[in-house]
């Protein structure tokens, strides 16, 4: 059901960890629904990301999209990280299954929320970012008609 | 050694290689349809009456009261929409239990669209019934009691004996989804006052695609497929010959060694447990320890996600399988555990192991050690756990 690339990041999920005294962390997602995602930003004062990490509780597609959100926002500017949608995670991967898809909104998700985090800290408004939402999951669960 | 190890016999079970055989030659050689007037069809019609006679006789049944189905799904919605039916006049009010597969549940939900009311009754924290919830359940038109014999995913088994005689006292008809049950555990219909069992061939070494529901005699529900007089009248269609013949020959080889089965996976099931307790921290045990269908496990590990888990296993050959929504299609954790009390994130790290008898104690060994890797190296993933370590600094 998953493609070779969502397997190959789930397996060897890259960036996982914590960072110490990260500039920015957010977390989004619920156990309720079943995947908690948490990115840790390491920003220098150039608002260059030096460093991403992740941690996520969930499944495969969980694990791979937060492993190539990490990946596909590390070295870049605040205003380029801004441009990582979950599409384009989704397009890295060669694709999600439908079901799948609320994974990469939620990758796309925790990373503005660690943009939040990070320009709370140091009283900045980063361009085009909102302030995250608590349940990602909210309105999404309606009951199929049969 | 197989390379791979498979421990997901409530989902489905290998056909058994004298059960294959016994169907073959009614593809082929007596390939005649029964309801065929020259030799050819007598002979199949033959295979499909020793078949049915067969399986009465192992729940106390009349073969005339066992109508061969599609499978479990199949006769678990007969049951209920034909009573349904049937008895409206009567009453509208059945009573289900929340932990019964989603065969009977999103039938009951069909039915409540159409007009009936339906109580779902709790279950304690180990998965079984309470008598008391239920006979408070209890009305004037209720018409129907449809609780399962045994939970496929968590494996309790439900006081079937009380369910019966609480249902024949107040003259309530009484269904039991005995998918995960039949050949597994002793049943007798008039011992436990059952009037209809559902029940599926491939849970017990037989071929997919065939099951049966027995329907007391005397129970007045009707066709449930039109344009033939097959089963009575009330199931229309050629029969599947080769599967019946399969199902019983199942039924024949499965009954003749259900003590000697049952005792080895209650063994193996035992170890499992053990086994992971020891070796695995931060896990529980879902359902009950005693009142257990004996190839059933079914454990709970703290901050991980099941989806991942048997995603991982399979990559180590083992087939299991798990509650977690990721595996179901929705956002949903499994109903069962969520119903036993278990918190959404327990629900989602789930994972249900089913024992066949030829499964080996060294398989669990090896079983054991793969999970115990993956659990932590998934832990070492989860913010959950995280956040666990850094509060019990």
């Amino acid at each position: 059901m998953y493609s070779e690339k969502v397997m190959e990041h789930f397996e060897n999920p890259r960036n996982v960890g914590e960072i110490e005294n990260a500039s920015g962390v957010g977390t989004v997602g619920n156990a309720k629904c079943g995947d908690i995602m948490r990115i840790y930003l390491d920003i220098d004062d150039n608002g260059m990301i030096q460093d991403c990490k992740f941690k996520t509780f969930g499944c495969g597609a969980a694990v791979a999209t937060s492993s190539m959100a990490t990946e596909l926002v590390k070295g870049k500017s605040i205003q380029d990280a801004m441009k990582v949608t979950n599409k384009a995670v989704m397009e890295a991967l060669d694709g999600l299954p439908p079901v799948k898809v609320h994974c990469s909104l939620l990758a796309e998700e925790a990373i503005h929320a660690a943009l939040w985090d990070y320009a709370e800290k140091h009283g900045i408004k980063i361009e085009g970012l909102e302030k995250p939402k608590s349940d990602i999951h909210e309105g999404e669960e309606e009951k199929e008609e049969y | 050694m197989n390379d791979f190890i498979y421990l997901d016999n409530a989902a489905t079970t290998k056909t058994a290689p004298e059960v294959v055989e016994a169907m073959l030659p009614y593809f082929t050689i007596n390939y005649g349809n029964p309801s065929s007037i020259y030799s050819l069809g007598s002979t199949a019609q033959k295979a499909v009456m020793e078949s049915r006679e067969y399986i009465a006789s192992t729940i106390g049944a009349k073969s005339n009261e066992i109508y061969f189905t599609g499978g479990g799904s199949e006769s678990d919605n007969w049951a209920l929409i034909a009573t349904a039916e049937a008895y409206a006049s009567r009453g509208r009010h059945i009573i289900t239990s929340k932990i019964e597969h989603h065969a009977i549940l999103h039938t009951c939900e069909y039915l409540e669209k159409k007009g009936y009311e339906i109580t779902y009754i709790d279950v304690d924290e180990n998965g079984i019934i309470k008598l008391d919830d239920l006979k408070a359940a209890i009305r004037q038109d209720t018409i129907l009691i449809s609780i399962m014999f045994a939970n496929n995913e968590i494996g309790t088994i439900q006081p079937i004996k009380e369910i019966g005689q609480m249902a024949k006292a107040h003259d309530i008809l009484f269904h039991t989804d005995a998918v995960q049950a039949y050949a597994h555990l002793p049943i007798h219909v008039d011992e436990m006052n059952i009037d209809m069992l559902s029940a599926s061939g491939h849970k017990f070494q037989g071929p997919k695609g065939i099951g049966f529901l027995y329907i007391r005699t005397g129970i007045k529900i009707r066709s449930f497929l039109h344009g033939g007089q097959q089963e009575r009248g009330r199931r229309a269609g050629t029969e599947n010959v080769p599967g019946i013949v399969g199902i019983g020959k199942a039924a024949r080889l499965a009954f003749s060694h259900m003590e000697e089965r049952e005792k080895k996976e209650k063994e193996l099931r035992d170890y499992l447990i053990k086994k992971i307790e020891g070796e695995i921290p931060y896990c529980k045990l879902n359902g009950d320890k005693e009142k257990r269908l004996s190839n059933n496990v079914n454990y709970s590990f703290q901050f991980i996600e099941g989806e991942s888990l048997l995603i991982m296993l399979d990559r180590k050959g083992i087939c299991g399988s798990s509650g977690s929504a990721c595996t179901s299609g929705s956002l949903d954790p499994s109903h069962v555990l969520l119903a036993i009390g278990l918190p959404h994130e327990m629900a989602h790290g789930s994972l249900r192991l089913t024992v066949n008898w030829e499964n080996t104690l060294e398989e669990m060994d090896r079983a054991v050690e793969a999970i115990k890797g993956i659990v932590e190296r998934l832990r070492n993933m989860s913010p959950l756990y995280e956040d666990y370590i850094n509060k019990n600094k």
